[in-house]
């Protein structure tokens, strides 16, 4: 009889004990998702947060029922306040993640295998819109209702939405040139771009779309191709290309336009990233360290930061401005597709805005400090210019090794 | 001109001496030693070593190599002495002394690399296990390697193919007849091969080597050198038999490291046949790979020894391409880049 009890007693201590680990566990795991400031898709099946500011990455991933099947193909927004994560998979499902839940919410079924992977998904007032390399581009109203399906042609690449006006999209692909779409008007499509004047061979030029943006301040859309080239279209002028500008010798695989707009991020096959002028078509520069091709690739959408990720496993963000590596984060699988949070990627709980705060007084130490200068004239003054150089270089190490 | 002679000595009368000495030789007939210094200089020089300013700054050449060659030694002589004061100490300490200090070297100063790879790692023993090579280790297939060469070859690379085939069991070597790669694979692949390697030839030398998994997965890219044919070997073993060799494969940590060995093991049958005590060794040091094969014997309980069969070469890893092999339109999951990735002599990827 008293063992009895007493076994009682454990089981239901052992029980509640369960029951607040679960909860705590949520607890956790929302406090993580909400940590996170980019988000990156890998070819394991791994939603993968990664928060910059603390240099951790969280795997939101039952890790013991991971499948080859659920390799996420493309990752986005589910509303404008970025409190929805949407992901496609290769099976055909498109799964809802809510970072203040820190959980998959929903998950549902929009296409299957055969149809190829997804090329797109987009988010309109409450539907959502999905596109596979079959060409078949649907839209899921929210209440059930019918959903509109649209073929855009076969071998779609890409399928991007016009950040402005939330009903045009675009697609693209191999052989399969860009083509813009109304979803209020889904006949035909609003613009279809015209291939390029035959060579100088006087032969057909391949198309092959890989990736394509919206300009929203000049409503130009640029893209870029299996064939290395980077084109502007101007649908109020054109049909063909206003500009198009060569980078390297490979595949262009994505691209991004930071702020600004006056200006396109492209990463090929090999792992070269580069800034292209829009203006002229030239190169700005080239971001560095790079190995392997690159899947993903997306700016901040006000900052001039880029983040990019591909085969070589890493997630990588670089300044847009002096092109140097600012973040280099070991995700241990192949990443496909990344999606950067419009919060400040340093945004700092209050632990570190107390370390932010000590950095400031020693910062204060060092202006205080004044530079030992000797000698006289034009020589002295140039001295002083280097030392102060080489203190704030010196804080900037400080900053760092405080991280 | 002996100046190689003159010793050095600590006592300044006796190096005057010699200065004379030397004086005397050269008015015998030298042109080249006109400007030498007052005579007490010299002394100076030899009685204050090492200078207290710099040797460089010894306009003389014949001079100036002199005074460094004194103090070289004298440097030399120094390090001797501190040596021995060390041993002596330690043998004094007997049993108590302090363990001797590991020699520095740039692969145990090597710089970290964060995509080692651990072992109890779910995810990466996840994503392994589920890679082009998991047929493989599952053992659902058997290898079967087709090896070709780049177009028309000549010279040692025919001979380092036929040998690479007695390497590698259920090789089949294939004329080259000018196909294009991309033409070859699909046939490889209806035909059940499971590897498709490619020698490339310059000016008669083996310098490439492509190796391509089929059907699917990964075509890797190396740099060959040091080719060291059976023929050129010394001392080497009786030409190795049919059986499957055992495979070694050292020191391939990193990730890129734990595909390249995965693609090296997989081109060899999963079971050794060991009654041929036959070994192919692919030894990974500074990112490059060497390539030994050996047949080994148990002389007693402890010791055991080897002989190597041949051939012997060195691969060095350019890229890493996801899918069959397409240099044009290919996804890479990893390049070298010179320019960008060796900043650092400590640094390596495999």
């Amino acid at each position: 009889m008293h063992e009895e009890q007493q076994w009682g007693g454990l089981e239901f201590r052992s029980e509640q004990r369960a029951r607040a680990h679960s909860v705590e566990r949520s607890n956790m795991a929302c406090v993580k998702s909400q940590q996170c400031s980019v988000w990156v898709g890998a070819e394991t099946g791994i939603l993968k947060g990664v928060c910059v500011s603390r240099k951790q990455v969280y795997n939101f991933c039952e890790m013991h029922s991971l499948n080859r099947d659920e390799e996420i193909c493309t990752i986005t927004w589910g509303d404008e306040q970025e409190t929805e994560v949407l992901m496609g998979s290769v099976n055909g499902r498109v799964k809802t993640f809510s970072i203040e839940k820190g959980i998959f919410t929903e998950s549902r079924e929009c296409s299957d295998l055969t149809q190829g992977r997804f090329t797109g998904l987009a988010v309109t007032d409450r539907s959502l819109i999905t596109c596979v390399e079959s060409g078949l581009l649907k839209v899921w109203p929210e209440a059930g209702g019918e959903t509109v399906e649209i073929n855009v042609g076969s071998g779609v690449c890409r399928m991007r939405q016009n950040p402005s006006e939330r009903h045009h999209v675009a697609t693209g692909g191999k052989e399969n040139p860009l083509k813009v779409w109304d979803l209020q008007r889904p006949d035909t499509p609003i613009f279809t771009a015209k291939n390029v004047a035959n060579d100088w061979l006087d032969l057909r030029v391949p198309v092959w779309v890989r990736d394509m943006a919206f300009l929203t301040q000049s409503n130009k859309i640029v893209t870029c191709t299996g064939h290395h080239q980077v084109r502007v279209y101007d649908p109020s002028c054109q049909r063909r290309p206003v500009l198009e500008a060569k980078f390297g010798e490979v595949p262009l695989t994505a691209l991004s336009v930071p702020p600004g707009e006056n200006s396109v991020v492209v990463g090929n096959t090999h792992g070269q990233l580069a800034t292209l002028d829009l203006r002229k078509g030239l190169v700005r520069g080239c971001m560095k360290g790079v190995a392997g091709s690159v899947r993903g690739l997306q700016c901040h959408p006000t900052l001039p930061l880029v983040a990019s990720c591909g085969l070589d496993r890493f997630l990588r963000i670089h300044n847009l401005q002096d092109r140097t590596l600012m973040h280099k984060v070991y995700l241990k699988s192949r990443l496909n597709c990344v999606l950067v949070s419009s919060k400040d990627l340093q945004c700092v709980s209050d632990e570190d805005e107390q370390l932010e705060e000590v950095k400031t007084e020693e910062d204060e130490v060092w202006d205080a400090m004044e530079t030992v200068t000797e000698k006289s004239g034009k020589r002295a003054a140039q001295d002083e210019d280097e030392v102060e150089v080489v203190t704030q270089s010196e804080k900037k190490k400080k900053k760092r090794t405080k991280k | 001109m002996d100046f190689v002679e003159v010793p050095v000595s600590e006592d300044v009368p006796s190096a005057k001496g010699k200065v004379k000495k030397q004086k005397k030789q050269k008015k015998s007939g030298e042109k080249a030693t006109e400007n030498v210094p007052a005579e007490s200089e010299p002394a100076e020089f030899s009685s204050s070593l090492p200078p207290t300013f710099g040797l460089s700054e010894i306009k003389n050449k014949q001079r100036r190599r002199l005074m460094f060659m004194k103090f070289k030694q004298e440097k030399r002589k120094q390090k001797l002495q501190l040596r021995k004061k060390r041993k002596k100490e330690r043998e004094a300490l007997g049993d108590k002394a302090p363990p001797k200090e590991v020699p520095k070297t740039i692969e145990n100063q090597r710089i970290h690399d964060e995509t080692t790879v651990d072992p109890e790692d779910e995810e990466v023993a996840f994503d392994e296990g589920t890679d082009e090579f998991s047929a493989y280790f599952n053992k659902l297939i058997n290898p079967k390697v087709l090896i070709t060469t780049s177009d028309r070859p000549r010279g040692r690379t025919v001979r380092f193919c036929e040998q690479l085939a007695t390497v590698i069991p259920n090789a089949h070597v294939y004329y080259r007849r000018g196909l294009a790669l991309k033409r070859i694979i699909p046939q490889c692949v209806s035909r059940d091969f499971t590897y498709l390697m490619v020698i490339n030839e310059d000016r008669k030398v083996p310098n490439g080597m492509v190796l391509c998994h089929l059907p699917d997965g990964s075509t890797a890219h190396f740099k060959v050198s040091s080719v060291r044919l059976r023929k050129e070997m010394k001392r080497k073993g009786k030409a190795p038999t049919e059986h499957y060799p055992e495979v070694i494969l050292n020191n391939f940590t990193t990730r890129l490291g734990h595909n390249i060995g995965r693609l090296f093991a997989a081109l060899f049958p999963q079971d050794p046949q060991f009654v041929g005590r036959q070994v192919a060794t692919f030894h990974n040091q500074r990112d490059f790979i060497f390539f030994r094969f050996h047949r080994y014997i148990f002389k007693n309980e402890k010791k055991v020894g080897i002989q190597e069969l041949g051939p012997r070469f060195t691969l060095k890893l350019r890229s890493l391409q996801k899918g069959t092999f397409d240099s044009k339109f290919g996804e890479y999951e990893w390049v070298h880049k010179r320019h960008e990735m060796d900043t650092s002599r400590r640094k390596f990827h495999l």
